[in-house]
């Protein structure tokens, strides 16, 4: 018997690239710009599976295509080409980068949840705390005030907000207080895929080691599946099972966290191991 | 009567390392064969730098293997090799299955002990009540004393985040257990302990194999013992 498991996410082939691009494009890349046309390949056909109940990792230095990634998924922006799937939404066969923009709200807001490194990007920073989590439920057609208010005490409470600041904006808050409440946020639809990108960067350490221990405990609660970019790898060995890395744009190497740490094959992963502190 | 069957067979195993920066491979160990019984508990002996470690961690896939086979034999999985086995699988088994203990501890900070070894049952999809139960258990049996099971173990001694390991490894009930230099930081006093412990983890569902650079440490536990020099395993 070998294991038979349906992947949360599925990506094929993306391409996310800005200019038109040339037949000779993948011959002459410096890094990741065509050095005849000019062409920028944020995201160089890059495919990934995302199972139930794990902790995908990206690594990679700035500029290697990790946000890209992650903000293709979340409609930030359309993609050049390529095709990602969500098992929850049309049973995995529908390309979510071809759906309406009515479905893509939905997506947005039933399917995934989003932490963005800069909390002004995933949080309205003159809403209240409580506001802003029931705006996500707003948009997934929620209507009652009653639930709302309770469901984001319920939250707010899980990722140790105090719920005596949830009529507070995010803006009176420290950067800890904000990645939680950007956190809360996104789980406000109990989605089965939480992207995290750089959500741990900029924080103090006490503070980051808070951050991680809360999302350790998301997952372990609810079995949440969780795409997780990060530049620092102790960040990702601490939560990821499997890890990717990249770099100018591409996957250039992948497997299981400790194994990419312990036994890296890659120059690029052996240049970052070896960097690690 | 137990029967004894076979539940890891490792068929000429070798493993290189290719540093890119300075352009350098190293021969770890190569041609390695090994067969391990339930029930059994295999002993691998050899100076640093012999290869040791490294056939315990192509087995656990923290190394990917170069060349050869390793045939588990899994519950979930029937015959699997572990060499080709996805990711996915391995995590499974890791779960599961297979049991790998250092002398080093791999715990996520602001987690206490007692959480350590819930954690692993959880992973397995024990509820909390139930995993914290035997997780009291487990620390119990491994002789942690009551007062440190709320405490986060970064602060704890070598003896006793050794005995946190075993207990985290143990409480999964693996099939497969390796103990990579677990006693290597440890006085007398405690190692004796552990000695008594791993007397006590033999069973007849347990496959164990285990790294001491300590011989007299090994004599009336293991059931062999393998001396590996420079890669390979010698007479």
């Amino acid at each position: 018997m070998r294991l038979n498991e349906t992947p949360v996410l599925r990506v094929k082939n993306l391409i996310v690239r800005y200019g038109d691009g040339c037949p000779a494009c993948q011959e002459n890349l410096d890094k990741n710009r065509c050095a005849l046309c000019g062409a920028i390949w944020a995201a160089n056909d890059i495919s990934l599976d995302v199972y139930p109940g794990e902790t995908l990792g990206i690594v990679g230095e700035s500029g290697s295509g990790k946000t890209t990634l992650m903000r293709s998924l979340y409609f930030d922006f359309t993609p050049t080409s390529g095709v990602a799937t969500l098992r929850d939404h049309k049973d995995g066969q529908e390309n979510i980068w071809g759906a309406s923009a009515a479905e893509r709200r939905m997506i947005r807001n039933i399917h995934m949840g989003m932490v963005y490194q800069n909390p002004a990007l995933g949080l309205r920073m003159d809403y209240s705390a409580a506001a802003n989590i029931a705006e996500k439920i707003l948009a997934a057609g929620g209507r009652n005030a009653g639930q709302m208010t309770g469901r984001a005490r319920e939250l707010l409470e899980a990722v140790e907000i105090m719920t005596s600041r949830m009529g507070e904006t995010p803006k009176n808050f420290s950067g800890g207080m904000r990645q939680r409440v950007q956190i809360s946020k996104a789980l406000a639809n109990s989605p089965a895929l939480l992207l995290l990108d750089e959500v741990t960067t900029g924080l103090d350490l006490s503070v980051q080691a808070r951050v991680l221990d809360l999302i350790r405990k998301i997952k372990a609660r609810h079995g949440i599946s969780i795409l997780l970019v990060s530049h620092d790898l102790a960040v990702v060995r601490m939560l990821a099972d499997r890890t990717i890395v990249m770099l100018d744009g591409k996957i250039v190497e992948s497997g299981l966290t400790d194994q990419i740490l312990e036994d890296p094959r890659h120059a690029y992963t052996q240049q970052l191991v070896h960097s690690l502190i | 009567m137990v029967a004894i069957m076979e539940i890891l067979n490792i068929v000429d195993l070798g493993k290189d390392f290719y540093l890119h920066t300075p352009g350098l491979e190293i021969k770890s160990c190569h041609g390695i064969n090994l067969t391990l019984e339930t029930g059994e508990f295999i002993g691998i002996v050899g100076a640093s730098g012999a290869g040791k470690s490294t056939i315990l961690k192509c087995v656990n896939r923290s190394y990917l293997p170069t060349r050869g086979e390793i045939l588990y034999d899994s519950a979930a999985f029937g015959k699997i090799d572990l060499t080709a086995a996805s990711e996915r699988e391995i995590l499974y088994l890791r779960r599961h299955e297979i049991g790998y203990v250092s002398q080093f501890l791999n715990a996520m900070p602001r987690t206490t002990a007692k959480e350590h070894v819930m954690n692993a049952l959880i992973l397995r999809g024990a509820d909390a009540r139930s995993a914290e139960a035997e997780a009291k258990e487990t620390l119990s049996h491994f002789r942690l004393p009551e007062n440190l099971w709320e405490l986060y173990p970064v602060t704890f001694s070598g003896g006793e985040k050794l005995r946190l390991n075993l207990a985290h490894a143990m409480v999964k009930k693996p099939r497969l257990l390796m103990l990579d230099e677990p006693t290597a930081s440890l006085d007398d006093k405690t190692k004796l302990l552990v000695r008594d412990m791993l007397q006590r983890l033999k069973g007849p569902d347990t496959g164990m194999i285990g790294i001491f650079h300590d011989i007299a440490f090994m004599e009336g536990l293991c059931d062999k013992v393998l001396n590996i020099s420079e890669g390979v395993f010698v007479s």
